[in-house]
């Protein structure tokens, strides 16, 4: 199956420039799109998740438009065709 | 984006891209990740590449005095040199927010049973009657240094009316995106000021989401959000409500404030403000407490504050304080750093309350908040009523916004004590039925 996520600005260096990149995780969850995003751009995968392999504090992660802090956080299931984004904490107010 | 890491020293390079002649930001010389401490020359950038921490203004601060403060015009701008701007950023066309009265407030402090003296800065006197005024100053200036023309916002409302005033009154153009429930008081107005203004079928934190996606894309090459690309400028314009208060107290700290949450950045960079003037000085460093207030039906920093947490679980928001409605709070974690710190505490009040607070500020002091400071009046009295807040010490508390925009939240509350034909025995049963009814 195939996912698409969508990179911010500072993880761009990682994609050669590309705001999204498709992957194909062999595990249909957060987790399994990480090691398949880390597979194409490795070292992508340290900037998301601390060294405990949490996600990092000023890390939003959506699955389908859902904060996966709703969810299962790295456990949460991703569908085939699903969109994953990964997005920068610090804005708003 | 600016974000070219350089290695952290105490005196950094600026970003090799940055155009020159290189920006003048007057004391700020770089921004530091709040996080890991990594460096990164002045630039429109935000979050950390090395951590996704957020990036906070750093600065070399020599010859501050109160006298060159108190030398300043009578707006924000005496703190130019605290703050990341130019020495002339207050002689460009802007809004000139700033130095709003404190008040003291004898009555509602009676009516709350305190002893100690109470202040209430009524930041409803800015241009656009909230406090954004003030980030989007600062916000505003920095967009020019960099170079961005148009400036650009995700808002619960008050930060709308605030960016497109600015823009209006600078001849720029303004993209403002808000969550189409928002009252009318802030659509209408905002829209009024003229430039695009965009309202999401969503929640504040999924306009908040777009405009982080819209970072990167072709279409804002030239648009500064304030509050996103912009945020570490931003920001530290809300220091200057801190600044004020001490200089109207004479250059003194109070004991105790009380301020709204919303993100949390309002809330910390008063902490950061008293910080600043202590260690330059200006002040004599005297311990204070900081207490933050959030509307139940949005309250996940105080739900972490009482949980014990350094992270805090976002919430969706449903309450009347809709300029308080962020339910993921970028400087939540931040904010309760600060109310730890200096011994606080984080509450929260129900949207019955936020109404009473209202009332009761408009009817002892004469001045009328807008939802975000009913949420204030409610949690100081809350706290007084827990025991958290000290009554006899000097107390301030904000009131960010202005009553006329959030009339919605009390006009099924209030209203005409009577409705009579002109005729004065008319006027006379209503003043008695009016007595009558009250007792008094
Ligand atoms: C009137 C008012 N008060 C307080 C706040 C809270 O600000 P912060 O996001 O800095 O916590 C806001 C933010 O939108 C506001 O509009």
């Amino acid at each position: 199956m195939s996912v698409s996520v969508r990179i911010p600005t500072i993880l761009r260096t990682y994609t050669e420039g590309a705001a999204e990149v498709s992957v194909e995780p062999a595990d249909a969850t957060l987790s399994g799109v990480l090691d398949a995003l880390e597979a194409l751009a490795p070292g992508i995968r340290a900037r998301v998740l601390d060294d405990s392999g949490a996600l990092r504090r000023f890390v939003n992660v959506y699955v389908a438009d859902e904060d996966v802090r709703f969810t299962d956080g790295l456990a949460t299931p991703v569908a085939a065709g699903a969109q994953v984004s990964i997005i920068p904490a610090v804005a708003g107010g | 984006m600016t974000t070219t890491p350089v290695a952290p020293s105490s005196t950094p390079s600026v970003a090799p891209d940055a155009a020159p002649p290189v920006p003048d930001f007057g004391p700020a010389t770089h921004l530091t990740c709040r996080e890991c401490g990594q460096t990164y020359g002045l630039g429109a950038a935000y979050a950390c590449a090395e951590c996704f921490g957020p990036l906070e203004v750093g600065y070399d601060h020599s010859a501050v005095t109160r006298e060159l403060i108190e030398s300043g015009p009578a707006n924000m701008w005496r703190y130019s040199c605290l703050l990341p701007v130019a020495a002339y950023a207050g002689d460009e066309r802007n809004l000139n927010p700033g130095l709003t009265r404190l008040v003291r407030a004898d009555n509602l402090a009676r009516a709350l049973g305190m002893t100690g003296p109470l202040w209430v800065k009524d930041d409803s006197g800015n241009p656009t009657h909230s406090f954004k005024d003030r980030v989007v100053a600062v916000a505003q200036s920095a967009a020019r240094r960099l170079g961005l023309g148009t400036i650009a916002c995700a808002s619960t409302g008050n930060l709308a009316n605030a960016v497109a005033a600015a823009a209006a009154r600078a001849g720029q153009d303004s993209v403002v995106v808000i969550p189409s429930n928002l009252e009318d008081g802030k659509v209408l107005t905002t829209a009024a000021y003229g430039g695009i203004l965009l309202a999401v079928d969503g929640t504040y934190d999924d306009v908040n989401r777009l405009c982080s996606e819209l970072i990167g894309d072709p279409l804002t090459a030239d648009w500064g959000f304030v509050n996103v690309n912009l945020r570490p400028y931003y920001a530290e314009g809300s220091k200057t409500v801190g600044y004020e208060i001490a200089e109207q107290l004479g250059w003194r700290l109070p004991q105790q404030v009380v301020a709204p949450i919303a993100s949390g950045s309002l809330l910390t960079k008063v902490d950061k403000a008293w910080r600043e003037l202590s260690a330059l000085g200006l002040v004599e460093g005297s311990p204070y407490r900081v207490f933050g207030a959030q509307a139940t039906g949005c309250s996940p920093v105080a739900q972490a504050f009482r949980a014990g947490h350094d992270v805090v679980r976002p919430v969706r928001p449903d309450t009347i304080a809709k300029s308080l409605a962020i339910g993921n709070p970028a400087d939540g974690p931040y904010a309760l750093d600060v109310v730890r710190r200096t011994g606080g505490v984080i509450e929260d009040v129900s949207d019955a309350e936020v109404v009473e607070g209202i009332r009761l500020l408009a009817e002892t002091e004469g001045v009328f908040a807008e939802t975000a400071g009913g949420v204030v009046v409610a949690t100081l009295r809350k706290l007084l009523a827990t025991g958290a807040l000290d009554p006899a010490a000097e107390t301030v508390i904000l009131n960010t916004g202005d009553g006329l925009k959030t009339l919605d939240a009390i006009s099924s509350h209030v209203g005409p004590t009577a409705t009579i034909a002109h005729d004065v025995d008319e006027v006379t049963a209503a003043i008695a039925a009016h007595h009558a009814r009250t007792g008094a």
